[in-house]
């Protein structure tokens, strides 16, 4: 059954993928009908596969998580080499069942929603084949039962989101911005790599369940990298960590996410929003064997999550463009798993996974409706004044706020409490700093999503009239996904609550999380004052407030915050400089670097020096020796004569002589 | 034995039914009623077929005596394997240069009936070269075939540098001539005899050779590397190659080449064979001169002609590697190479001689911009000769290199390997030049003409499955020229 979940999808990108290469031709009514047809197919055999691959995930999902029956399915050999052993093969615990829900059903909505949201585009079969490749890649993913295969899927997803954020190639922002996400994964992927291979020096195994059997012994051992001696988990785990900051869009390593919204809107949903970026959370999780036996790891992530959670929310709060507020909201709400993680509440930072892909995955494609509707318009500030004509998508996206806001009794409301909690349990500065800043974090994406529902969807309208007259609401094919996922961002928090962080979750997790006992701040976030439980809940109507204050009542007043805090919004507008900043410290000496070795390296001295100094001295000499041929027979006749002389002194010389 | 003593005529049947041949169809010739340019063409097509017959048995008559080796004249003349396999190749060039010219003389104008006749004499002189075995038969052959030569390079007397490239060739071939004279008389000066056998038996011993006649020996090899037209002596080809009518290039570029070098060969390794480390040098110093001459002059022409002169240096260059080296191996690998370069070469003239435009016949490289368009098959034929000239396997080209490249290897000549490697290397240059000319330039002006005549098809057919077959079924060439060789140095 697990292999049929993750080979659905491969199946699909293959039919589909060979689809895109029939030419349906150009322009001609049967060309046209043709060109339907095989969209029609494209989109129903991705679809179709992944619909039962979903209905297949729900039922794995009862039996492993719910029934308690977790397996490895061992599927051939992959490397053998001396000591090397990989096997193609999959994990199917509780933690990998949850990936498979999430992953599969948003998957799904989006393969469905993209029938609607890319009909009129003339590459419908190869968009859907990436769509289901991706879907792949991400199931090898999670289910991999060795790093290796994990880091196949990781790459694997790695190359989808870089296809699809470049999928309209002709834009060239399209392309600088799938570039960019790819090298900036490149820097997250050589650490994940020397992780690996660190992991493989110390437990001379890539394989998870021997790693882990072995973790315990090895938290005396020292790793020694270039003669100094450091606590080798440390090491792994912190290199580990580089790799899912990449992934999951960390501060630092986050900046590629927010171009990625150059892709179609779907992409942006279910790569950029519900699945991909939270490989990293998984993997991080999924290590946790390893990342339990080091406390400077689990700081460093926390920290790190906080300060993501922070910096995004501010942004988020000035941009205009409503799929960066979203993207910046997302980097946020990965912030906030992070730094669960960094006070050993995996189960919470999963928790809060799986209701943010659904309640994310609704804001996305609700914003997809709504530049569906605005003719493709992004930008917030030509909105405006169209709630009324689109009531469906309105409440859509409601709900989904809500969620992300976490008011009672929406999905965010669950999951992100119990992380907040679990950092004020912990009970250390780390677990302090990151409650702190997530409380405000909070306030902040309380304030950004009303402002963005406020700004698209009240007030008068801000866009031209042929616009306006065209607004309209998304066909069915697009409505219904957006449903389903309403729904679980309605409900998975109350449903999930138990299983995951309530007192089943001793029993849901089994042996796929390991939390030491002396990590007591998931047990201990039960026990926490009313004010910490009443304060997220507090701070989003606060935040929620103002934003009505700032955007309905009083329209003038954000241009006057703006003018009184200047500096500091240009700033944050300006996403805090980090573009800038990378562009002078890596993109332009690289690129100067690049040149200085064209030029001058490449184009001066090699080049120079070889094939075009090698074909000009030949050139010359061929001109040289042409030159010889005279015409006249004088010279003709002098040459053989000097050959002669030549050949016999030559010889007298060495022979007779 | 008395001078009125019949000698057996057997071994040389060829070379007399040849000479009659020639003779007979002067005759023939001389009587046709050539006064209006009707009967000039009768005369001279009429003679034409005649000596396409009359060459193509001769080649009969060569394969029927061909077998043991037979001396007569009094030993001034062989028959051996030797020479039947390099006379085969001989008549075989002949003919083909036979067919090709016919067509190109009488749209030039200058269709003559003679032109066969001093062909057949030109390839009379030939045979006898390759049956030589004495300085002064070797002598008379050379001097049959080099004054049939001078002629046909000035054959189109009517013009300038037709004429020209007569003379340059004569007062040379004579200065030439002069040395191997000079040469011979010093060694029969200090051995006191111009016969083969007798000179090599002289040598079996050992013994030291006076410096006299190694200094003979250093002219006679001026004198044949002219012939090849081996560096330094070469200075004749390019201009001989682009004056001389083209059909007369053709027949320069492979008969008298084949016939030259396995006369050298037969020179060298017969009666000096065991004075091999006298002269290998030379012969080494001439090889790699002419392979890097050859390929780096040949990238500066324009005219295809003379690239194709520079082409020829450059391959007598790897065929003296087959020489240098002295042994039966050697002598296989240069006649596997010359049977090679026979066919590729007249491939080559027969596109060459299709170029025509606007009823002239056109020699620049860039003429042939564009012809994958407007003729892609002959550009196709001329590119498999360009890439088989080149080396580029699986053509022939490419086999007849190894072979001598793995000679030179096995003889632990290295240096000289490698340096044909490089040399090779640097004629590719032009070579590809020419195909990149066809498939990749826009054509500059009109097309070249057409339909091509069926002559030049059927020879370009012909020669272009055999590169393209030869790496399929080498075998019956390299069995006979193994079969050649070890007869030159068994006997």
């Amino acid at each position: 059954m697990i292999e049929a979940i993750v080979f659905l999808p491969l199946v699909g990108f293959a039919l589909v993928g060979l689809l895109a290469f029939v030419d349906p031709g150009t322009d001609t009514p049967e060309a046209k009908a043709k060109k339907h047809k095989i969209d029609f197919a494209s989109q129903w055999i991705t679809s179709g596969s992944l619909l039962l691959s979903m209905v297949l995930s729900w039922v794995v999902f009862n039996d492993v998580a719910l029934e308690g029956n977790a397996y490895t399915v061992q599927l051939m050999t992959w490397i053998q080499s001396g000591d090397l052993e990989l096997n193609w093969a999959f994990k199917v615990d509780t933690l990998t069942a949850v990936m498979l829900v999430v992953v599969t059903t948003v998957s799904a909505m989006v393969h469905v929603y993209s029938i609607g949201y890319m009909h009129h585009d003339p590459d419908v079969p190869r968009f859907m084949a990436y769509l289901s490749l991706f879907t792949f890649a991400m199931l090898m993913l999670v289910t991999a039962d060795n790093l290796v295969q994990l880091f196949f899927g990781w790459e694997g997803v790695g190359l989808a989101s870089y296809l699809l954020i470049g999928f309209w190639y002709t834009k060239p922002s399209a392309n600088a911005a799938a570039i960019k996400a790819f090298v900036v994964n490149r820097v997250g992927d050589f650490g994940f790599v020397l992780g690996i291979l660190a992991c493989y020096v110390i437990f001379d195994t890539v394989n998870l369940d021997q790693i882990f059997a072995r973790a315990g012994e090895m938290t005396q051992v020292n790793i020694s990298i270039f003669s100094g001696e450091f606590h080798a988990i440390t090491v792994i785990c912190l290199l580990l960590f580089i790799g899912a900051m990449g992934k999951s869009a960390q501060l630092g390593l986050h900046t590629w996410l927010p171009d990625a919204m150059e892709g179609p809107t779907p992409v942006s949903a279910l790569i950029h929003a519900a699945t991909m970026v939270t490989a990293g959370i998984f993997m991080v999780v999924r290590m946790s064997p390893l990342f339990e036996y080091s406390d400077l790891a689990l700081q460093v992530v926390a920290i790190v999550g906080a300060s993501t959670a922070i910096f995004a929310a501010t942004v988020a709060c000035t941009q205009f463009d409503i799929k960066r507020v979203i993207a910046y909201s997302t980097c946020s709400q990965l912030g906030y798993m992070f730094f669960a993680i960094g006070v050993s509440a995996y189960n919470a930072a999963i928790f809060h996974l799986m209701t943010h892909a659904f309640f994310k995955a609704l804001l996305f494609l609700g914003a997809g409706s709504v530049i569906h509707a605005m003719s493709d318009e992004q930008d917030m500030r030509k909105m405006g004044g169209i709630w009324k004509s689109i009531p469906v998508t309105y409440t859509l996206m409601w709900i989904g706020s809500l969620a992300l806001v976490g008011i009672w009794p929406f999905a965010g409301f669950y999951s992100k409490d119990i992380v907040l909690e679990a950092a004020w349990a912990a009970h250390t500065l780390v677990g302090d700093y990151a409650f702190w800043l997530g409380i405000t974090a909070a306030f902040l994406t309380a304030f950004y999503s009303w402002r963005l529902i406020i700004m698209s969807f009240h007030g008068s309208p801000r866009a031209d009239e042929t616009v306006m007259a065209h607004v309209h609401e998304s066909p069915k094919i697009m409505i219904a996904p957006l449903f389903v996922l309403a729904f679980g961002a309605c409900f998975a928090g109350l449903v999930g609550y138990g299983w995951f962080v309530g007192d089943g979750a001793g029993v849901f997790w089994a042996n796929s999380i390991l939390i030491l006992p002396e990590h007591t701040a998931m047990v201990d976030a039960h026990h926490v004052p009313m004010w910490v439980k009443y304060l997220p809940l507090v701070v989003g109507v606060a935040g929620i407030t103002l934003a009505y204050v700032m955007y309905m009542f009083a329209p003038n007043l954000p241009q006057m915050v703006v003018n009184a805090i200047r500096p500091v919004h240009k700033f944050v507008f300006n996403k805090w400089y980090f573009d800038e900043l990378y562009d002078a410290m890596f993109v332009r000496p690289a690129f100067m670097a690049g040149k200085g070795f064209w030029k001058t390296g490449d184009g001066a001295i090699i080049d120079g020096m070889g094939p075009d100094g090698v074909a000009s001295t030949a050139d010359d000499t061929a001109r040289r020796v042409a030159a010889l041929q005279s015409g006249y027979l004088y010279h003709y006749a002098f040459s053989m004569l000097i050959g002669v002389v030549l050949m016999v002194s030559w010889y007298l010389f060495t022979h007779a002589g | 034995m008395p001078i009125t003593e019949v000698p057996n005529l057997a071994p040389a049947l060829p070379e007399i039914f040849l000479g009659l041949a020639a003779m007979s169809l002067l005759m023939l010739g001389v009587f046709q009623n050539t006064t209006g340019p009707d009967g000039v063409m009768k005369a001279s097509r009429l003679t034409s077929g005649l000596g396409i017959v009359m060459l193509v048995l001769a080649m009969v008559l060569v394969v029927t005596v061909s077998g043991d080796r037979l001396l007569t004249f009094d030993g001034l003349f062989v028959s051996d394997p030797f020479a039947s396999f390099v006379k085969v190749l001989i008549l075989i060039a002949s003919t083909f240069s036979l067919i090709l010219a016919e067509d190109w003389m009488e749209k030039q104008g200058c269709h003559r009936f003679e032109y066969v006749i001093v062909i057949l004499f030109a390839t009379l002189g030939m045979m006898m070269m390759v049956s030589a075995n004495n300085m002064l038969s070797l002598y008379m052959g050379l001097e049959l075939q080099s004054l049939s030569l001078y002629i046909l390079a000035a054959f189109q007397r009517d013009d300038m540098r037709s004429t020209e490239a007569g003379v340059k060739y004569f007062v040379l071939g004579a200065l030439a001539s002069g040395m191997l004279l000079y040469g011979m008389s010093l060694v029969y000066g200090f051995s006191g005899t111009t016969d083969f056998d007798a000179l090599a038996a002289l040598f079996a011993g050992g013994t030291e050779p006076a410096a006299g006649l190694i200094i003979g020996l250093v002219f006679i090899i001026a004198g044949l590397t002219f012939k090849v037209s081996g560096v330094p002596f070469h200075m004749w080809t390019p201009d001989v190659y682009e004056g001389a009518p083209t059909p007369v290039t053709a027949f320069f570029s492979v008969a008298p080449k084949v016939a030259a070098l396995a006369l050298f060969i037969r020179v060298m390794n017969g009666p000096f064979g065991d004075l091999a480390s006298q002269w290998q040098q030379i012969i080494i110093a001439i090889s790699v001169a002419s392979m890097l001459l050859g390929g780096f002059a040949a990238i500066a022409q324009t005219n295809i002609k003379r690239m194709m002169a520079y082409s020829s240096i450059g391959h007598v260059g790897y065929a003296l590697i087959g020489l240098a080296v002295a042994n039966e191996t050697g002598v296989r690998a240069i006649l596997v190479y010359l049977t090679i370069y026979v066919f590729m070469n007249i491939g080559t003239f027969a596109c060459i001689m299709a170029m025509r435009r606007s009823d002239r016949a056109v020699e620049n490289i860039g003429d042939l911009a564009g012809l994958a368009k407007t003729h892609p098959a002959m550009a196709a034929a001329m590119a498999v000769f360009m890439f088989s000239m080149a080396g580029i396997p699986p053509l022939a080209g490419f086999i007849g290199k190894l072979y001598i490249f793995l000679a030179a290897v096995e003889a632990g000549f290295m240096m000289l390997a490698i340096i044909g490697v490089l040399a090779s290397v640097v004629s590719a240059y032009y070579y590809l030049r020419i195909i990149k000319i066809m498939y990749f330039d826009k054509p500059v002006t009109t097309p070249l003409e057409t339909p091509i005549p069926k002559r030049i098809v059927g020879v370009l057919v012909i020669t272009s499955i055999f590169v393209l077959a030869f790496v399929v079924f080498p075998n019956p060439v390299i069995n006979a020229a193994g079969v050649a060789a070890s007869a030159l140095f068994s006997g």
